[in-house]
């Protein structure tokens, strides 16, 4: 392990040997894969611990007394306890298995809502926010009466807050919850989420976090975030797809009613009355997804080994050594695509992880996605999941490129030869 | 013209003319200028009603029923899209909605741009040729 002065830094080469797909050509080309935010790629051993759960331990959790149920059982609560630990929980019960963000957030919202919103309160959102964080909090907004709010975004793609004496304009004495991405998808900004919490606390305020972006690239603690709920996908995050996890404070998801009603979810059910099961369960309904969760364990065993021991140790706490490589690639990317005439960068916010949205004059983002995959180029095209967001910047859609710790300075470099050939065959 | 041969003789000039080309950049830049050629859709038929929403790029058809044959017009917001529309309106335009309706399409499969019509391109092709079809249905109930 680094000594707490070394820069954190990783092997790239190292790294990428972990990745088999990386070894794919697309269209006879060596794979340039850009895509992380919308999926991140899996290293080996995530793959290996995910098919060796089908190959040697297979059964349902928590149901059998036979020995590979005990097995199982304990390889997935294995994997609950090292998330925990990951994110600084106070309790493994605390940890919520979803199959993603979007149930997570489904979940915060249908329970949530049921508990704490009446006619005329309000919720609070921003206008940066995926999809995932917006419709689910509309659905509970129509049942419940209450009334959907936005903290809109300024041009450098940062969220406009309040005016000098108080942090945020935007809370009422309706509102009842904050719900906020702690990193955009689309624009790589990193929000105040610890600020935004704690002015939303003094006024008795539940926040909730949609971390899907951050989970991957900043050294979560939600001890000190002091958030109420926290949301994040597998998947993104070197996981298996079809994982993800609801993080809540003990207390608070003791009150909350259930979302999903099932097996696994029960203590006693007659006709007249079901009673739930203790947490985390009484939210785990039906059988899990136990080789993707095993996996997703996995995912966070390798993150800990190649990535945040680095961070733990250096003096840069907060940062991981892959969001410096991966910063350093941002960097890079910003300089030599600047120099595209007409190009223009979507989110030029100071505090960003590796995500860089563009826009060409006179070139369509189909277009240019396309040239660049016939390069064996994987960028994310459209308004990903955005749509208030890119109405906001006037735009119907962007090019986006999102990095991850085994990307390399020779793979941007390939990204911008290909931005340059695609906008010569287009003009 | 195109009624001199029919819609299975124009899918073979397609892929003979794409024939030509080895790589991948000289097959785009191809597509690219077949899009500038395409009989463009009159600006008052480019209706709300004639859009054809794929998520990513926007197709704007318009089909009239002219002496017995099927008239299509159209345009993109996209080049490469416009491109495949292009090759779409020439092959399928000013023919019988029987013709359009009874011969299989497989000339995109055969010069290599399948992918185009994959589900996850969302570039409103796939809804493009389906309405072309519908078009052609309505006007064959009709004659
Ligand atoms: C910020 C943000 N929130 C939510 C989601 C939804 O995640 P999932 O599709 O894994 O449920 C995404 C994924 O794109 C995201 O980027």
């Amino acid at each position: 392990m680094k000594s707490a002065a070394v820069q954190p830094a990783i092997n790239v080469e190292e790294i990428r040997a972990q990745f088999p797909i990386l070894k794919e050509l697309v269209h006879g080309k060596p794979l340039v894969y850009f895509d992380n935010a919308a999926t991140s790629q899996k290293p080996r051993r995530v793959i290996k611990a995910e098919s060796a759960y089908y190959a040697t331990i297979n059964a349902n959790v928590h149901r059998g007394v036979h020995t590979l149920s005990t097995k199982a059982t304990e390889a997935q609560e294995a994997a609950r306890e090292i998330i925990r630990k990951h994110i600084n929980a106070k309790h493994a019960h605390e940890v919520i298995f979803t199959s993603g963000t979007t149930a997570s957030m489904n979940l915060a919202a249908f329970s949530l809502g049921q508990l704490l919103l009446k006619p005329g309160d309000e919720v609070l959102i921003s206008e940066m926010e995926h999809h995932a964080n917006i419709v689910p909090w509309q659905m509970a907004c129509e049942r419940h009466g209450a009334k959907l709010k936005v903290i809109p975004v300024t041009d450098s793609g940062e969220l406009a807050l309040g005016s000098s004496d108080h942090l945020i304009d935007q809370f009422s004495d309706r509102t009842r919850i904050l719900t906020i991405s702690h990193v955009s998808n689309t624009l790589g900004t990193i929000n105040p989420v610890k600020e935004l919490i704690a002015e939303a606390k003094k006024r008795g305020i539940i926040t909730v976090v949609d971390g899907a972006q951050a989970i991957a690239h900043l050294d979560i603690d939600v001890q000190d975030l002091s958030c109420d709920l926290y949301a994040f996908s597998g998947h993104k995050a070197y996981g298996p797809t079809g994982t993800g996890v609801l993080y809540g404070r003990e207390e608070l998801l003791e009150r909350m009613p259930p979302w999903q009603g099932g097996g696994e979810m029960i203590d006693v059910v007659t006709f007249e009355k079901t009673t739930y099961a203790k947490l985390p369960f009484k939210f785990e309904a039906g059988t899990p997804h136990i080789a993707g969760i095993i996996g997703l364990g996995e995912a966070f065993r390798w993150m800990e080994d190649y990535d945040f021991a680095f961070a733990k140790a250096s003096a840069e706490r907060g940062k991981s050594a892959f969001a410096a490589h991966e910063h350093m690639l941002l960097e890079h990317a910003t300089k030599e695509l600047l120099a595209i005439d007409g190009l223009r960068i979507i989110g030029t916010a100071k505090e960003k992880v590796g995500v860089i949205s563009f826009v060409i004059d006179g070139v369509h983002h189909y277009d240019l996605g396309t040239l660049l995959d016939q390069q064996g180029i994987a960028v994310r095209t459209g308004h990903h999941c955005t749509q208030p967001l890119m109405e906001r910047f006037g735009v119907s859609g962007t090019t986006r490129a999102s990095f991850a710790c085994f990307n390399t300075i020779a793979e941007v470099d390939a990204l911008v030869a290909g931005v340059k050939k695609a906008v010569k065959m287009l003009r | 013209m195109t009624d001199m041969n029919s819609l299975a003789q124009a899918q073979q000039e397609v892929v003979d003319e794409f024939a030509m080309f080895s790589d991948w950049q000289d097959r785009y830049e191809h597509l690219i200028e077949l899009g500038k050629d395409l009989p463009v859709i009159a600006p008052e038929k480019k209706t709300e009603e004639n859009i054809v929403r794929g998520c990513q790029s926007r197709v704007w058809l318009n089909a009239e029923h002219k002496n017995g044959l099927v008239h299509f017009t159209a345009d993109s917001d996209a080049m490469i899209t416009k491109g495949l529309v292009a090759l779409l309106v020439r092959v399928l335009n000013d023919r019988t909605p029987q013709e359009i309706l009874n011969t299989p399409l497989t000339f995109i499969d055969a010069i290599g741009l399948r992918e185009h019509l994959s589900p996850n391109r969302s570039n409103g092709l796939v809804a493009m040729l389906d309405q072309m079809k519908r078009y052609a249905l309505a006007y064959s109930s009709k004659s």
